[in-house]
């Protein structure tokens, strides 16, 4: 068991779902309330993550992200190090990778809620920013809680881009699915066996969670 | 402009057409009358503040909310209305007493509590505070709703088909309730309805719509007897619109005399309607008397008419009927007792007599 990897890999999780959920809110409710030019592009851009393959998104992050690129440049000449193969590197990564898990549950929370809910607490004096808090964010707070749960679980689980973008450095961007394959690849099965079904617990009590919690808020709107 | 009521102007052009004038006074019910799609809505968003019109103005008590020319529209927020939505628009995930707290942001903290309950009360729905909306019946949603609508003590309120939603025993219900708190809400009131039934029960006064423009607004009475147009006379259920010409007037004895088909109908007297001219006409059904077999009467004399029945349709204590006027392509229709129709052995295909009333006629600008 390499508990390193694992604390690696929670602390990823954290920090992708911390940064990307505030972030997967604004953009959500954006898209789910508001029409406007370039609105499918947007949609297109947040589902991509889906359906290219992670090396692909790990190629043209690393390119991005490389010391010859803008953001490269700038983020070294700023923190005094690389940002690709470094955990600061991961995390950005990462969160572009779970876009679509974050957004799309948001927004279809945020869809669901209809407009005169809206209007009427409007009506009923609430400033917007107090019918976002008072209203909305409880209503889609189902939505949101399922973003959360499957951004974090699908980090941990996180291959492909992490390897691309972080490599495989102990204590730095060694995350738990890199380890286990390590583990294979030295025939040592019994630990990867171990941190195998670990994930799986997780995964499978994540995704319970989920479920469950949107039975329970679905009562309320019966 | 001290006077505390509603005045409103609305006109816009295009896929929403709005042809409004409208003046609401304090503690008056305003029924705006109108079939489905005809801007009814659209009026009470606008004057919420949810919809911008393209033009015109709404002043409540003085304070301009909207003014096209000079660039005022103020937001929903500041304009201190009471909306009660269609569906209502609950707060799902707040109780009962919730929904109804949060809309007193306007007074202190300390004293929410209490005049939640207060308007808990004050709507019938005590002891069922803590209950989530879809834990409540339909008709315990709309008065909630109406509880919350009244929660800021509103300048206006507005009610969008309220008893849509709810079976006919509770809408019943619930009407009698209205017009009973009615007497302690001050504000100006507009109700928003397809049913005529209901505005004429409710209303002080009926504002009629169709196509986003106000036609004509009175009192219920005087709308039921005296529509302006045959558009409204129609709007508001008459089936018997004709299009007849005057034909003489007799001043001494105060009657006015129509050509309709091969009739010559008398009137109520009305000099100054030119002779020759084309008028709209309307009888309601209600005053077309039928003329029994057995015993022919005095009241047969006024404006007889003859025809054949052409549709008989008994709708339990009354049955209607529709005649077709002998010689020409025109029903009138009436409503008539079902044992009347019995009695007097009324089927379909059979002959048939009936009266005007003449005082009930009630003649219109013939509309183009």
């Amino acid at each position: 068991m390499d508990w390193q990897a694992l604390q690696i890999s929670l602390w990823l999780g954290f920090w992708t779902a911390g940064l990307l959920i505030p972030l997967g809110i604004i953009v959500a409710r954006t898209l789910a309330w508001h029409r406007f030019f370039g609105r499918n592009i947007i949609q297109t851009l947040v589902a991509l993550p889906l359906i290219l393959p992670p090396t692909v998104l790990g190629f043209y992050l690393l390119t991005a992200f490389g010391n010859r690129s803008w953001l490269g440049q700038n983020y070294e000449s700023l923190f005094g190090e690389p940002l690709v193969f470094s955990f600061h590197g991961l995390v950005f990564a990462s969160i572009i990778f779970n876009i679509p898990f974050a957004v799309q549950p948001i927004q279809r929370a945020f869809e669901s809620i209809s407009a005169s809910i809206r209007e009427a607490a409007w009506c009923s004096g609430l400033s917007n920013w107090q019918t976002f808090w008072k209203i909305e964010l409880p209503l889609a707070w189902p939505g949101i809680f399922s973003a959360l749960i499957l951004t974090f679980a699908h980090t941990l689980g996180e291959f492909g881009v992490v390897l691309m973008i972080g490599g495989n450095i102990e204590g730095e961007t060694k995350t738990i699915a890199i380890s286990i394959y390590d583990r294979v690849q030295a025939f040592d099965n019994e630990s990867a066996g171990i941190m195998s079904s670990l994930l799986l617990l997780i995964s499978f009590i994540a995704i319970t969670c989920i479920y469950s919690l949107n039975d329970r808020l679905d009562k309320r709107h019966v | 402009m001290s006077e505390k009521c509603l005045q409103l102007q609305l006109q816009q052009s295009g896929l929403i057409p709005l042809e409004v004038e409208l003046t609401v006074k304090q503690g008056e019910i305003m029924v705006l009358l109108g079939p489905s799609g005809s801007g009814k809505t659209t009026i009470l968003r606008s004057i919420s503040g949810l919809y911008k019109p393209s033009s015109g103005q709404i002043i409540c008590n003085g304070n301009t909310w909207f003014n096209q020319k000079e660039q005022i529209n103020i937001s929903t927020q500041q304009r201190s209305v009471g909306f009660l939505f269609q569906h209502y628009a609950l707060f799902p995930h707040l109780t009962a007493k919730q929904n109804i707290g949060i809309a007193l942001g306007h007074i202190e903290k300390t004293y929410r509590s209490d005049r939640a309950q207060q308007l808990m009360d004050m709507v019938h729905m005590q002891g069922l505070e803590h209950r989530f909306p879809h834990q409540l019946s339909g008709g315990q949603q709309q008065r909630i709703a109406l509880a919350r609508a009244l929660a800021r003590d509103p300048d206006v309120l507005l009610l969008d088909e309220p008893f849509s939603a709810v079976d006919h025993q509770t809408r019943i219900k619930l009407i009698r309730e209205l017009a009973q708190l009615r007497d302690q809400l001050k504000m100006p009131i507009i109700h928003v309805t397809h049913d005529l039934n209901e505005a004429r029960r409710i209303a002080d006064k009926i504002c009629v719509i169709h196509h986003g423009k106000t036609l004509q607004v009175n009192t219920p009475d005087n709308i039921m007897s005296g529509p302006l147009t045959k558009e409204v006379a129609s709007l508001i259920g008459h089936y018997n619109i004709f299009t007849g010409s005057i034909e003489k007037h007799d001043q001494a004895l105060h009657k006015t005399y129509l050509k309709w088909l091969n009739y010559s109908l008398e009137t109520p007297y009305q000099p100054d309607l030119e002779i020759g001219k084309e008028v709209d006409w309307v009888i309601p059904t209600e005053n077309i008397i039928l003329h029994r077999r057995d015993r022919p009467s005095k009241g047969e004399r006024e404006n007889p008419v003859h025809g054949i029945i052409e549709e008989f349709i008994p709708l339990g204590e009354t049955t209607s009927v529709s005649i077709k006027v002998n010689g020409n392509e025109q029903y009138l229709s009436l409503s008539v007792p079902t044992h009347v129709a019995r009695r007097n052995g009324l089927d379909k295909g059979g002959d048939i007599s009936v009266s005007l009333l003449c005082e009930r006629i009630h003649l219109m600008e013939k509309s183009v």
